[in-house]
């Protein structure tokens, strides 16, 4: 049967796998992501320091790096994949191009984020002589701080998915068990059983995520 | 000299529709310690004229002199060192939701550079200046509007500044904590020294508060006087107009009651 001891252990590796390359991935997209998010809002046009040009040309990177469809990256990069972790398959190997694509996605949710701030905290903060550093760090990303980690949660679930496409060249964890098992020899329980740990993880994540937010929210009575 | 001075301030917009001037030719004269009122209606360019005073609006032409000093000859580093000695509170408060009052009241001081630490310690004392340390950990949006803007008051405080720019400041409050408000401004007033500038649309924020008044009417100052001369002799229609307006919500108000 397919609940013998080999599945699960294999399943089990799986999600440990998924889960080390969503958490590392993410994290590495942010240290990328929040950078770029900020620059973005900070330059745009109605940000606290409008940069026409800077802007332009980031939102420009930002929007290529977005439109290249996943599948075609996880290739694409592959020589750097090498160059930086010595081979080209398994979660250590997928790490790579997960950050590359989560960076553009994280850079615009932060953006996003940030930009919801009210236009009048910052001018009260502006009115008091803060620098834009200042505004950037005890207003900005404080007042966003339930946007910005709704953002985190959204990610995680991008990059999970993601990281399931990744099995198409040996990428490990879920996506590889439920390409290889399912695609390659027909084994659809395997598949269905893989693809029922995906949705359940996700759900997991986004539950985690939306009680933190709901936490930490100052805003409600 | 003047305390603080706008000198032929102007103020234009470029729209689809062309140019739209906001104001026009804004000259006038704030002594040290008064409570100086600017009054109009929507649309009249009050906010954009105190806002041209902190430059958080650039004018087209003219200048501010706060103290001698032209404010618009400023660096963006000296302008932020200025600004520290230019408190604003505004209609809506513009407090940090995500922060606790005691740390609302506390970002002016980490801004100029005290540790978290120091800076929560020294608001305390603003929060009692303003008669509600017992709000310290509370939330904003747990305070009623009264409560905000002593908190905003609190925080302006904490700056230590010479001039307070109010911007509509209680008009999103009831008359009765309008009243309060007004008398916290003007217990600053005399306690602290603090010169006070009040835009508002209402003339009874005038009446209760203001040593001196100037109407605005059009992106244009009308007429300026003390209190009491335009309240007995107002001079020009705008004036006028504006009493008149006060007069009909005064019976309208005995009508209610």
């Amino acid at each position: 049967m397919i609940f013998d001891e080999k599945v699960m252990e294999m399943l089990l590796e799986g999600i440990r796998d998924t889960l080390f390359m969503v958490l590392v991935s993410t994290a590495a997209g942010y240290a990328l992501g929040l950078p770029l998010g900020i620059l973005l809002a900070v330059s745009g046009k109605d940000g606290i320091h409008p940069r026409p040009v800077l802007y332009r040309i980031f939102d420009i990177i930002t929007n290529i790096l977005r439109s290249v469809p996943f599948l075609i990256l996880l290739i694409l990069v592959i020589p750097l994949t090498r160059a930086i972790i010595g081979r080209s398959y398994g979660p250590e190997a997928t790490i790579v191009p997960l950050t590359l694509a989560a960076a553009p996605f994280i850079g615009r949710m932060v953006e996003s984020s940030l930009k919801e701030v009210d236009h009048g905290v910052i001018e009260a903060a502006q009115s008091m002589g803060a620098t834009d550093g200042q505004i950037i760090v005890k207003v900005l990303l404080g007042e966003a701080r339930i946007s910005l980690l709704i953002g985190v949660t959204i990610s995680m679930g991008t990059v999970l998915g993601y990281s399931a496409m990744a099995g198409v060249i040996g990428g490990g964890g879920l996506g590889d068990i439920a390409i290889r098992y399912g695609y390659y020899r027909y084994d659809t329980q395997i598949m269905i059983i893989t693809v029922v740990i995906l949705v359940a993880l996700v759900q997991v994540l986004q539950f985690i995520g939306m009680r933190l937010a709901a936490r930490v929210d100052k805003r409600k009575k | 000299m003047a305390f603080l001075k706008a000198d032929r301030l102007c103020k234009e917009f470029i729209s689809d529709d062309g140019k739209i001037s906001a104001l026009s030719d804004i000259s006038f004269e704030v002594e040290k310690g008064e409570i100086f009122g600017i009054i109009g209606l929507s649309g009249a360019g009050k906010s954009t004229l105190v806002r041209c005073i902190n430059r958080l609006e650039e004018p087209t032409s003219g200048c501010v002199l706060f103290k001698d000093r032209s404010i618009n000859g400023l660096s963006a580093k000296e302008l932020r060192k200025e600004r520290r000695k230019i408190g604003m509170i505004f209609q809506h408060f513009n407090l940090l939701m995500q922060r606790s009052v005691l740390d609302n009241v506390a970002l002016p001081l980490e801004i100029a550079g005290a540790k978290r630490k120091e800076a929560r310690e020294k608001a305390w004392e603003y929060l009692e200046a303003v008669g509600i340390p017992d709000k310290a950990n509370a939330f904003p949006s747990q305070l009623s509007g009264g409560q905000k803007q002593r908190v905003a008051i609190a925080r302006v405080l904490a700056s230590d500044p010479e001039l307070l720019l109010c911007d509509e400041a209680t008009s999103a409050l009831d008359p009765q904590t309008t009243r309060q408000i007004l008398a916290l401004l003007r217990d600053i007033n005399k306690k602290y020294g603090i010169t006070i500038l009040i835009i508002t649309h209402a003339m009874t924020v005038v009446q209760e508060i203001c040593d001196r008044v100037a109407v605005l009417e059009g992106g244009r100052l009308m007429e300026m006087n003390t209190v009491k001369e335009l309240f007995a002799h107002p001079r020009t229609k705008a004036a006028k107009r504006l009493l008149l307006i006060q007069e009909d919500d005064n019976e309208e108000k005995e009508a209610v009651l």
